[in-house]
C-alpha cells in the first residue's frame, strides 16, 4: 500500500460514467421492438403499442414501489394479493356509498384505496423492521392473508362494481388524453414522482444507504427501521394506485386478481437494473422492465413460435438471465 | 521497546541469512509480487521455508504480511514470481490445492460453525464414511485423539458455541492438521489469546517444529517472534527488507527494521498544554456480556487512549456510549446527562465515533465520495426534503484539501481509495457532524506509514481546536506516541491507567493480561 502517486488535481465536475446497468434495460427494449417489427409489422402499430403499454401499467406502477423496497434491502411478495384485497375493499366501499353519494363515491373510494394501501404497506414494513422477520417470510405470510381476505370477501366469486358507477369510472382505464391512455400517464406520473423521491430527496439517499450497507447507515445515524418501513408504505401506496387503475378494466375483484404479479414485479425491478441485494434503485429501468415483460407476452401471442401458455415460463427465464447478468457483470 | 522512542536514526547492520545449506526447502518463493488494480501490495518477495524451522514474517499493518500468506496458501494468485515445491514450480489457484500439497493456513479469525459439535467441525466437508453412512464413532474417537495431541481436552461432542475462544482456536488448528501437512502457516495466532493460552499455543508450535514441520509464523508480537523464530523475514510497505537469523535480532532491532525510520518522528511533537474541564464523563456503563461498570472521564483538549486485548470490551464500551448497542449507566457531556436513544441522538449531542471496521461499517464502498462524506450529516446539508448537491460537492472539495485525500478524480467510489485515504474520508465524514468528542477506534489499521503520521497530526489538531479525542488501539506504540493518558481494559473492566513515565508497552501489557483470574473467566462457560 504505497501512497498513490497517480494523484492529479481533482476535477470539480461530476464524472459521467457510462454503465451498462443504466442503459441495458432501454437497449433491450429497443431490441425487442425491432425484433417485434421483424416478426409482425403490426407490432409497431400505435394501437398495439398503446395496448401493450397500458396493460403493463399495473405492473409498472407496483414495480416502482418495489424499487424502493428492494433498493432499501427488502422484498415484498404480497403485492399481488394486496392489489386484489385493495381492489375488493375499494369496490365494496364505492358500492356502499354509491346510493348516497353517486359518482362522488369514486374519488372517495380512491382515497380509501390509498389509505388501505398505506396501512397494508406499513404493516408489512413493521413486521419486517420492528418484528425483525426476514422480508421473504413476513411478506409470504401477508401474501397468504390478503389472498384469503379477498377470497372470503368475494365468497369465492366476484365483487362487481355497482352499475351506476361503471360509466363514470370507465375512463380511468379506457380514457385518453391527447391519444395517450390514462394508465400510461398515471404510471409516468408515479415514476416521475418516485424518481424525484429517490434521486433528489434526502429519503432516497437514506434508502440506498440502508440497502447498500445497513451497518454503514446505522453507524451514520440513519434509522434503518424508519427508512425501510417508509419504503414498504410507499410500496403499499403504489399497489393502491395500481388497484385504482385496475378496477374499471374488469369492473370486478376476484380471488384470482393479481395472481403471480409479485413475480412480474420483482422481474421488472431486477431487469431494470436494481440489484436484488439492495443499493441504488433504477426507477426508469424498472418501468422499462415492466414494459419489456408485457412486450414479450404480446410478441408470443402475435407470433406462432411459442405457445402463449408459456408466457410465465419465459418471464421466469428472463428473471434468471437478468440475475446472471448482474452476477457476472460485477 | 519502551526506550525506542528516544532512539535516533540508526543504521541497522545485522548479517542477513545467506544461502542456507542442508535440507531442501519445503516451499520456496521466488520474486513473488501482487498487484490489486492499480495498487501494488507486494513486490519481489523471495524466501525459503525449511522443514523443522520456524520462520517468522513480521511487518507493520499494511506491510503485506497477509497478502504474502494468501499467496502461499492459494487464497490469491501472485501477479509476479513463482512458488517452488521440491524444486518444481507450482501454482495454487485454490486453497484446496495448497492443502493437498501439504500447506495449511491457520486463520486469525475463528472460522467454525457455532452450532455444530467440535468433532463435526473438525471433519466438516470431509466426514469419515462407512458403508455410505457418516461414521460418527470413528470421528469422535479421532477428534479426541487429535485434540489431545494439542493439549486440548474439550469433549468432541460439545457444541463449538459453548467452548472457550482458546479451545476454539485449538479446534481450528486441529482441523488444519487433520491432513498430511508439511508447512503450517499461523496468521497472528495469539491475537485473541490470554497469557496462559499463548504459552500453550507456543509450546504446541515448538512441538510441531520438533516433528520436522516447517512453520511460517506471522505476528506483530515481537516477544513471541523472538522466542520462537529461527529466521525472521521483515516486510515493509510491500517490500522485503531481509531475512535475519532469529537469535541475533533483538526486539528493538525488529521494530526498527519494520518501521525503517525514526519512530519518534511519526508522532507530532508534544506541546505542553493546559487541559480544560471534564468534557465526557462516563459512570458505571455496562454492555450486556462485554462491559461491566466502566467509569472514566475525559477532559477538553485531552487525547485519551484505550488499550487492551481483542475482546477486552473496548469497542463494545464505546458502541454502548454512542448508542450503537444497548447499554446502561450514566453519560455526562459537559456536565449535562445524555439520554441516548440511538446513534443519531449521540451524534446530535456531539459524540462522533469512527468505527474500526472502515470497510464494513464506515463507508459505502460502491458509492461516490460525496454521498459518503455527508451521510452522517444529511440534515445539516439538506435541510428540508430535497438534496443540495452543489453544497455537497463544495463540502467534498473542501474535505479533500483539508484532509489531503489523494484521489484520481472526485467521481471515484470510496472503495477505490487506498486504506489511508478512506480513513481520512471517514474522519472528514464524522467531523461534519461537528462533534465535541471524537472517538476513533483503531485509527491506523491497515494504513501505510505516511498516512499514519498524517492521521496522528489530525488527531492533535482536533484537540487543539478544543475537542476531546478518545483513541482505541491495539498498537501500544501508537497510543504511547499520541495519548496524554491511557486506560487499559481487561475483560470488560478498566484494569488501570498509565500516564507520563509509566506509559510503556511493558506496563500496558501487564495491565492488559494477567493470568489466573483471566483463565477462570475465559473458561467460565465451559
Amino acid at each position: 500500500m504505497t501512497v498513490m502517486t497517480d494523484m492529479a488535481v481533482p476535477r470539480p465536475q461530476r464524472d459521467w460514467n457510462f454503465s451498462w446497468t443504466d442503459v441495458g434495460p432501454f437497449l433491450a427494449l429497443v431490441a425487442l421492438l425491432m425484433i417485434g417489427f421483424a416478426i409482425n409489422p403490426d407490432f409497431l402499430s400505435g394501437t398495439n403499442l398503446a395496448n401493450v403499454i397500458t396493460r403493463s401499467a399495473f405492473i409498472a406502477i407496483i414495480a416502482v414501489g418495489a424499487t424502493f423496497v428492494i433498493s432499501s434491502g427488502g422484498l415484498d411478495l404480497s403485492v399481488g394479493s394486496m392489489a386484489a384485497f385493495i381492489t375488493g375493499i375499494t369496490i365494496m366501499f364505492m358500492n356502499a356509498m354509491a346510493p348516497a353519494w353517486g359518482a362522488m363515491a369514486i374519488p372517495m373510494g380512491m382515497a380509501v384505496a390509498i389509505g388501505v394501501g398505506l396501512l397494508c404497506g406499513l404493516m408489512n414494513g413493521l413486521i419486517v423492521t420492528v418484528g425483525k422477520i426476514e422480508p421473504f417470510i413476513a411478506t409470504l405470510g401477508t401474501m397468504g392473508i390478503f389472498r384469503a381476505l379477498i377470497t372470503y370477501m368475494s365468497d369465492g366469486g366476484t365483487i362487481p362494481i355497482d352499475r351506476t358507477l361503471r360509466d363514470a369510472y370507465r375512463p380511468v382505464y379506457f380514457g385518453t388524453v391527447g391519444g395517450i391512455p390514462y394508465p400510461i400517464l398515471i404510471s409516468i406520473a408515479v415514476a416521475a414522482v418516485a424518481s424525484i423521491a429517490l434521486y433528489k430527496m434526502k429519503y432516497g439517499r437514506k434508502c440506498a444507504a440502508v440497502g447498500a450497507n445497513e451497518d454503514v447507515a446505522r453507524y451514520s445515524g440513519i434509522s434503518v427501521i424508519s427508512t425501510r418501513t417508509i419504503a414498504y408504505a410507499i410500496q403499499g401506496a403504489c399497489v393502491a394506485i395500481a388497484a385504482i387503475c385496475y378496477v374499471p378494466r374488469l369492473g370486478a375483484a376476484t380471488p384470482t386478481t393479481g395472481v403471480l404479479w409479485e413475480l412480474q414485479v420483482i422481474t421488472a425491478v431486477v431487469i431494470g437494473g436494481t440489484a436484488l441485494r439492495g443499493g441504488k434503485g433504477h426507477i426508469w429501468g424498472t418501468v422499462a422492465g415492466a414494459v419489456i415483460l408485457e412486450l414479450i407476452a404480446n410478441l408470443m401471442v402475435l407470433s406462432d413460435f411459442v405457445s402463449e401458455y408459456l408466457v410465465a415460463g419465459v418471464q421466469g427465464v428472463i428473471i434468471i438471465i437478468a440475475m446472471l447478468i448482474q452476477r457476472f457483470s460485477k | 521497546m519502551s526506550t525506542m522512542s528516544s532512539a535516533g536514526r540508526t543504521r541497522i547492520e545485522i548479517a542477513q541469512v545467506h544461502g542456507a545449506a542442508a535440507p531442501a526447502p519445503v516451499l520456496r518463493a521466488i520474486g513473488l509480487g501482487k498487484v490489486y488494480g492499480t495498487v501494488t501490495v507486494l513486490t519481489d518477495i523471495s524466501l525459503d521455508i525449511l522443514p523443522g524451522e520456524i520462520h517468522a514474517v513480521i511487518g507493520e499493518n499494511g506491510a503485506g504480511k497477509s497478502t504474502f500468506m494468501r499467496l502461499l496458501s492459494g487464497y490469491a494468485a501472485p501477479s509476479a514470481g513463482t512458488l517452488e515445491m521440491n524444486g518444481a514450480a507450482t501454482a495454487f489457484s485454490k486453497p484446496e490445492q495448497a492443502q493437498k500439497a501439504g500447506i495449511v493456513l491457520v486463520h486469525q479469525e475463528i472460522l467454525l460453525a457455532d452450532g455444530l459439535s467440535v468433532a463435526e467441525n473438525l471433519f466438516l466437508g470431509r466426514e469419515l464414511m462407512r458403508h455410505g453412512i457418516v461414521d460418527d464413532r470413528s470421528m469422535l474417537r479421532l477428534a479426541a485423539e487429535k485434540l489431545a495431541e494439542l493439549g486440548c481436552f474439550v469433549s468432541p461432542r460439545a457444541l463449538v458455541r459453548t467452548i472457550s475462544l482458546a479451545d476454539r482456536q485449538l479446534v481450528q488448528i486441529a482441523r488444519a492438521l487433520l491432513d498430511d501437512y508439511r508447512l503450517v502457516i499461523f496468521d497472528e495466532p495469539t491475537a485473541v489469546l490470554t497469557g496462559g493460552e499463548v504459552e500453550r499455543l507456543l509450546s504446541i508450535i515448538l512441538r510441531l517444529k520438533e516433528r520436522g514441520i516447517a512453520i511460517l509464523y506471522i505476528s506483530h508480537r515481537l516477544d513471541e517472534v523472538q522466542r520462537l523464530a529461527d529466521k525472521v523475514t521483515v516486510l515493509r510497505d510491500g517490500k522485503m527488507i531481509g531475512t535475519y537469523p532469529g537469535r541475533n535480532l533483538s526486539q528493538l532491532d525488529m521494530a526498527k527494521l519494520m518501521v525503517g525510520r525514526d519512530l519518534a518522528a511519526m508522532y507530532p511533537e508534544r506541546k505542553p498544554k493546559a487541559l480544560g474541564e471534564a468534557m465526557l464523563e462516563v459512570r458505571d456503563v455496562s454492555v450486556a456480556g462485554c462491559v461491566h461498570d466502566v467509569s472514566f472521564s475525559a477532559r477538553k483538549g485531552e487525547i485519551l487512549g484505550f488499550a487492551g486485548m481483542i475482546g477486552a470490551g473496548r469497542t463494545e464500551l464505546f458502541e454502548g456510549i454512542t448508542g450503537l448497542c444497548p447499554s446502561t449507566g450514566t453519560i455526562l457531556l459537559e456536565g449535562r446527562p445524555l439520554v441516548l436513544r440511538g446513534p443519531r441522538a449521540a451524534m446530535d449531542a456531539g459524540i462522533g465515533y469512527l468505527t474500526e471496521d472502515r470497510k464494513g461499517k464506515g463507508l459505502l464502498l460502491n458509492e461516490r465520495l460525496a454521498p459518503n462524506l455527508t451521510l452522517a450529516a444529511l440534515n445539516r446539508f439538506h435541510p428540508g426534503l430535497m438534496m443540495h448537491r452543489r453544497r455537497e460537492q463544495a463540502a467534498l472539495s473542501e474535505a479533500v484539501s483539508d484532509y489531503d485525500i489523494r484521489l484520481k478524480s472526485l467521481g471515484v467510489n470510496a472503495g477505490h481509495l487506498s486504506g489511508g485515504n478512506q480513513q481520512k474520508l471517514l474522519l472528514a465524514k464524522i467531523l461534519l457532524t461537528q462533534p465535541s468528542v471524537v472517538i476513533i477506534d483503531e485509527p491506523t489499521r491497515g494504513i501505510d506509514i505516511a498516512n499514519k503520521a498524517q492521521i496522528y497530526a489530525f488527531i492533535h489538531q482536533l484537540v487543539e481546536e478544543g475537542r476531546t479525542c478518545i483513541v482505541i488501539s491495539s498498537e501500544m506504540q501508537e497510543l504511547i506516541g499520541i495519548c496524554d493518558r491511557i486506560l487499559v481494559m481487561r475483560q470488560g473492566r478498566i484494569a488501570g491507567e498509565v500516564t507520563g513515565e509509566r506509559m510503556t508497552e511493558h506496563d500496558i501489557a501487564l495491565l492488559a493480561t494477567t493470568d489466573g483470574t483471566v483463565a477462570l473467566d475465559e473458561g467460565g462457560r465451559r
